[in-house]
């Protein structure tokens, strides 16, 4: 599938700004799956120092600094890019959960030595007993690793209650378990806690997801937003996409950005600026669809 | 005489009875050890008297420069006296030079390790480090990952911790690369110690230190880039409330860095840029007394205050040298230590030469087995300090207590380690007028430039402060030594100042002027003369309130206690409704506006403003400024009575006349001065005015008015007796306060000097420039307006001129702020995550 994805953020501040410096991953990055044609990001006013990179995890990430007193600011990413189906996943294959977390300690594996960082507590997602003891039951003796995590996110998906406007991105997991609703990060962050708790790798996706419009309807432009998940590493099989949000798998309608240990590590916009006093915020996100 | 020492230094060590351990000074039989020999003889011959006399001059000579250090959670005494004991420890040149070999071994395995870390991050993936070692703890930062190294070294600056074990082989308790404090300490040890004992101190050929400071000079211009002028130099402080801002100070006035605060500087076009009076300056480099951490809030810790946004990506374009680099702490691991021989073989094809303390890691399943079997002789740390998490001694643990630790380290096992509890060896310490064994612990410290490391030959040595203690911190009361390492042959004396091999460009600079810097000054200015004014009102009318006999029937002593109270601004004092009462009894108001460091307009509370504003700048100030700074704090010390308050207020006003003549003649005459002198003017002008409105309510009877007072306060008797002679004319005496030119504590006077002070001011923006000194305009023309004809009359528009002379001062000091102090507002986040 092919997508143009166009995330607009507006700032509005109530004081000038006279010094401003950001770091946006806006930019959908390469994966095996998917491939990023064309990513360009507009931003008004003219940053007078822009400057890219990959970080620590391979994200694209955009440096750019206002030096000048400037009142708004409004940062537009287009994106075209192509999106393949996942290969199906055998959820009932595959090493146990007990297998799978043994074969992370075993020295001599590459791979599960580059997993091993995803198992250790971030500043958003971390472990604690009663993670632990929300995780417990969808990890019973000798299943599967793939359909254990498939059923912590269902469970997920099931207890907690989708509510936008509950949460800010700055909710502790154990705040959102004992409130039982959230929003798609609070999910994801609960979901790589509960991993985490059990011994298990898992890391946070942020990216977007195409919403269709009821049948018979237009589809409303910028009604999209930005979305996350989170992914678990699999022995020999690498990493697999989970969508707590919507219990179920991502497929070719998930766009990836970026990747990370949490939403820290990955935060689409953020910036440090001097002055600004009260500010406005308005994110769009339009995700239309390129194929005929 | 015993037969198993020699005769002389046997007296001396009568009484020294170290325990099992290693003693640095003596063997297990008793006999010195023969590199100490030469020192304890000397000793014997001062003598025990003469040796606490030297310590006594030490002490002194450290409270004068000002030596200090911050004990945190303690409000009383938040700054205490830096500890030193007389008796160096003493380290054989070819014990050292081992020492330096190791030294150098671990600093370059270090770096190795920080440039793959940092670089292409291969030791782990090649399975030479467990992950979690690596990315467990807090020092590992991932967006200092590929940024290029200053001048290509990742750990300019590195100090280890060492310790004796029994078998007196040296080993690494500690290594520390985040921001290395104690050089700066053991450099004024030095200094001290060579001073205080002069000839001892020749005679026994230590390695000098002056060599080591002009290392780290060379390490910052060389890691500074290879500018051909010289290069700006910042040391970054979190502030005068850091443990060790004494070091800042003195390693920034040492090695002619600018001392700055993170609201100092901003990044701009991804250079770093100090904010002065004359606008931006460039920053080649950075020598960071700040933890990694907190240095950038855009891409490490978004709640740091103590940072600069876009700090990182400046030093990642490369355009400003970061030392030590931000990400430096990473080896400040505890869990790398098992680790440090396999490294060292497997990165320098050598072994390592200076073995660390034993530590085993509990992310390591054997290691973990042994460490919970063993846990009772054991220390047990976290690999991470940074959270509230502390170091355990396994032995202080209840059996239930044990059981829980047992529990969270296998729960996280990866975030433990244990270590072996090190002996340490006891060293000789002066202890109530003998010597004693104390456990220490050494820090020595290295700096690298392009080519390699060099190590400060000495050291900071640190003693526990009871005999049975092995913990040994400043932070728990620990004392200070000084290092020495005999040399075999003396070393030429080599000063700080040396000839530069390339002609230095002439400098004009040294004179930056951050905001922050030019208010402090300001303050500091005002402060003392505000202390002065107090001081001598509070004198002369203590003189008239402690004359017994007298003071019930002066006609004066209220007018002049209502003047104390307009002077000290300490409203409402005997200027309110409850002025009757105050007077007839005004002792224990009068001994608040000396004493009370809490009640505003005190003398106390004036000095100790000054000490913060002062402290602020502290390097900004000579030693000998800062030794009569020292001095004005303890004058106005316990004990609070008033019965030998007038001597004190003698002595304060002679050391603030001292501090007075130190900066008029030893200042250059920059902006620093002149923000002082601009702080010191208007403050004098400020404060004659409320004498005279104090003295001469609206409508007083001349008479009334105690003139032979005023003039005393005025510093004027002298010049106005010699004119006039006869006695107190009021227009006379008005005249000479308010509006002679030639009486340097005039009011028109200050305006005088303000005027010609502001002719200098640069930087700020044309209308900002153009409001005090239109302020000041207004204020003249009000003061000359208030001379009538026939001089001035002490009628009621006096009072009213007065006052408006006042707002319009005070709105210069306003208008100064605005203009030249704005401070770097505080930086906000967009989002905030965690």
């Amino acid at each position: 599938m092919r997508y143009r994805v166009v995330h607009t953020t507006r700032y509005a501040y109530g004081a000038p700004v006279v010094l401003a410096h950001n770091e946006a991953r806006l930019q959908p990055r390469a994966t095996a799956r998917q491939a990023c044609a064309l990513s360009q990001v507009t931003i008004d006013p003219l940053p007078a120092v822009v400057a890219t990179r990959e970080d620590f995890f391979g994200n694209r990430v955009l440096y750019f600094a206002l030096q000048d007193a400037h009142d708004r600011l409004v940062v537009t990413a287009s994106s075209e890019v192509e999106v393949a189906a996942p290969a199906p996943v055998a959820l009932d294959a595959g090493p146990s959960w007990e297998a799978a977390r043994a074969r992370l300690a075993s020295p001599d594996e590459a791979e599960a030595r580059a997993a091993r960082q995803f198992v250790l507590d971030s500043p958003c997602a971390a472990a604690g007993a009663d993670v632990r003891a929300y995780a417990e039951p969808s990890f019973v003796a000798e299943r599967p690793l793939l359909a254990a995590v498939a059923d912590l996110s269902a469970r997920i998906h099931r207890d907690f209650r989708f509510d936008p406007e509950s949460t800010t991105v700055a909710t502790p997991v154990s705040e959102v378990l004992a409130q039982r609703h959230g929003v798609c990060q609070d999910f994801a962050h609960l979901a790589i806690a509960c991993l985490r708790a059990m011994g298990l790798p898992a890391r946070y996706v942020s990216g977007y997801l195409e919403t269709l419009p009821p049948p018979g309807q237009p589809r409303l432009q910028g009604a999209d937003v930005s979305h996350a998940w989170f992914a678990v590493h699999a022995p020999g099989i690498g990493w697999v996409d989970f969508d707590p949000t919507n219990d179920l798998l991502p497929d070719e309608r998930h766009v990836t950005t970026a990747w990370g240990r949490d939403y820290a590590d990955v935060t689409p916009l953020k910036g440090v600026i001097f002055g600004g006093g009260a500010h406005t915020l308005e994110v769009a996100v339009d995700m239309v669809r390129l194929d005929d | 005489m015993s037969e198993t020492r020699p005769s002389a230094p046997s007296d001396l060590l009568d009484g020294y009875r170290p325990g099992a351990g290693y003693d640095e000074c003596v063997e297990p039989a008793g006999r010195p050890r023969a590199h100490w020999e030469y020192l304890l003889r000397a000793l014997q011959g001062l003598g025990p008297l003469e040796l606490g006399q030297r310590r006594r001059e030490a002490r002194r000579m450290l409270r004068e420069h000002g030596v200090t250090y911050n004990v945190y959670d303690d409000a009383q005494a938040d700054e205490r006296l830096w500890p030193l004991d007389p008796i160096p420890l003493l380290i054989p040149s070819a014990e050292w030079q081992a020492i330096e070999h190791g030294l150098v071994q671990r600093a370059e395995l270090l770096e190795l390790l920080l440039d793959d870390l940092y670089g292409d991050h291969t030791l782990v993936a090649r399975g030479l480090l467990p992950p979690e070692v690596v990315y467990a703890h807090g020092g590992f930062a991932r967006p200092c990952v590929g940024v290029p190294a200053p001048g290509g070294r990742n750990l300019p600056l590195y100090a280890a911790d060492l310790a004796r074990q029994p078998d007196g082989r040296l080993c690494v308790l500690g290594d520390r690369a985040q921001a290395p404090s104690g050089a700066g300490y053991a450099l004024e040890n030095r200094l001290v110690l060579a001073r205080v004992l002069p000839s001892l101190f020749r005679d026994s050929h230590v390695h000098r230190l002056p060599p080591f400071l002009r290392r780290l000079r060379a390490m910052l211009a060389a890691l500074a880039g290879d500018a051909d002028e010289a290069p700006h130099v910042v040391l970054l402080t979190p502030g005068p409330g850091n443990e060790t801002y004494f070091e800042h100070a003195f390693l920034a006035s040492e090695l002619g860095c600018t001392l700055a605060q993170a609201e100092d500087l901003a990044v701009r076009d991804e250079r770093l840029w100090l904010r002065t009076l004359e606008g931006l300056r460039p920053v080649d480099a950075v020598l960071r007394r700040v933890d990694g951490a907190f240095c950038d809030p855009l891409e490490l810790r978004g709640d740091s205050l103590l940072g600069t946004p876009g700090l990182l990506q400046a030093a990642r374009a490369g355009r400003v040298a970061l030392i030590n680099p931000l990400g430096a702490s990473a080896v400040e691991n505890p869990a790398l230590l098992p680790f440090l021989p396999a490294l060292s073989r497997a990165l320098l094809g050598e072994d390592l030469a200076l073995p660390s303390v034993a530590t085993w890691w509990c992310g390591d399943a054997d290691a973990r087995r042994y460490v919970l079997a063993h846990l009772a002789e054991l220390v047990i740390k976290p690999i991470d300090q940074h959270g509230s998490a502390r170091s355990v001694f396994g032995d202080a643990l209840t059996t239930p207590q044990r059981q829980a630790l047992a529990e969270r380290i296998a729960a996280r096992p990866h975030a433990f380690v244990a270590q072996e509890r090190v002996p340490l060896s006891t060293a000789p310490t002066w202890i109530d007028g003998r010597l004693e064994p104390r456990a220490m612990v050494l820090r020595t410290f290295l700096a690298a430039d392009r080519d390699g490391y060099a190590v400060m030959p000495g050291g900071l040595c640190r003693v526990a402060p009871t005999p049975d203690s092995l913990v040994v911190s400043n932070q728990r009361g620990g004392v200070s030594k000084d290092v020495w390492v005999l040399a075999s042959e003396p070393e030429r004396e080599v000063g700080v100042l040396v000839p530069a091999a390339h002609p230095l460009p002439v400098e004009r600079g040294g004179q930056e002027v951050p905001g922050r810097v030019a208010d402090n000054l300001f303050w500091t200015g005002r402060y003392a003369e505000r202390a002065e004014s107090a001081a001598r009102v509070l004198r002369e009318a203590l003189r008239r309130a402690l004359d017994l006999d007298a003071a019930p029937f002066d006609p004066h002593l209220p007018m002049l206690l209502r003047s104390v109270t307009f002077v000290t601004g300490a409203y409402p004092g005997f200027a309110g409704p409850n002025a009757p009462a105050l007077l007839g009894a005004p002792d224990a108001e009068l001994r608040a506006l000396l004493f009370d460091a809490t009640r505003q307009g005190s003398v106390r509370f004036a000095l100790d403003a000054l000490a913060r504003a002062a402290r602020a700048v502290r390097d900004r100030f000579s030693t000998d400024t800062w030794r009569v700074l020292g001095a004005l704090q303890r004058e106005f010390g316990e004990p609070l009575n008033l019965d030998d308050a007038l001597e004190r207020l003698d002595r304060l006003l002679l050391l603030l006349a001292a501090f007075g003549g130190l900066s008029a003649d030893s200042m250059s005459r920059g902006q620093r001065w002149r923000f002082l002198e601009i702080g010191r003017r208007l403050e004098r002008g400020l404060d004659g005015i409320a004498m005279l409105r104090g003295l001469c309510p609206p409508g007083v009877e001349p008479a009334a008015v105690p003139w032979e007072s005023v003039l005393v306060v005025a510093d004027a008797s002298i010049t106005y007796r010699r004119r006039y002679r006869a006695s107190a004319d009021p227009a006379a005496v008005l005249d000479l306060l308010l509006d002679d030119e030639t009486n340097p504590r005039s009011v028109v006077f200050q305006l005088i000097q303000l005027d010609a002070l502001f002719d200098g001011l640069g930087g700020a923006s044309a209308a900002e420039r153009t409001a005090e000194r239109a302020l000041l305009r207004n204020a003249l023309a009000e003061l000359r307006r208030g001379v009538a004809p026939g001089g001035r009359a002490l009628d009621r528009t006096l009072d009213e001129s007065l006052g408006r002379l006042q707002e319009l001062l005070a709105a210069i000091s306003d208008a100064l702020a605005t203009a030249y102090f704005s401070r770097g507002a505080r930086p906000q986040q967009l989002v905030r995550v965690v």
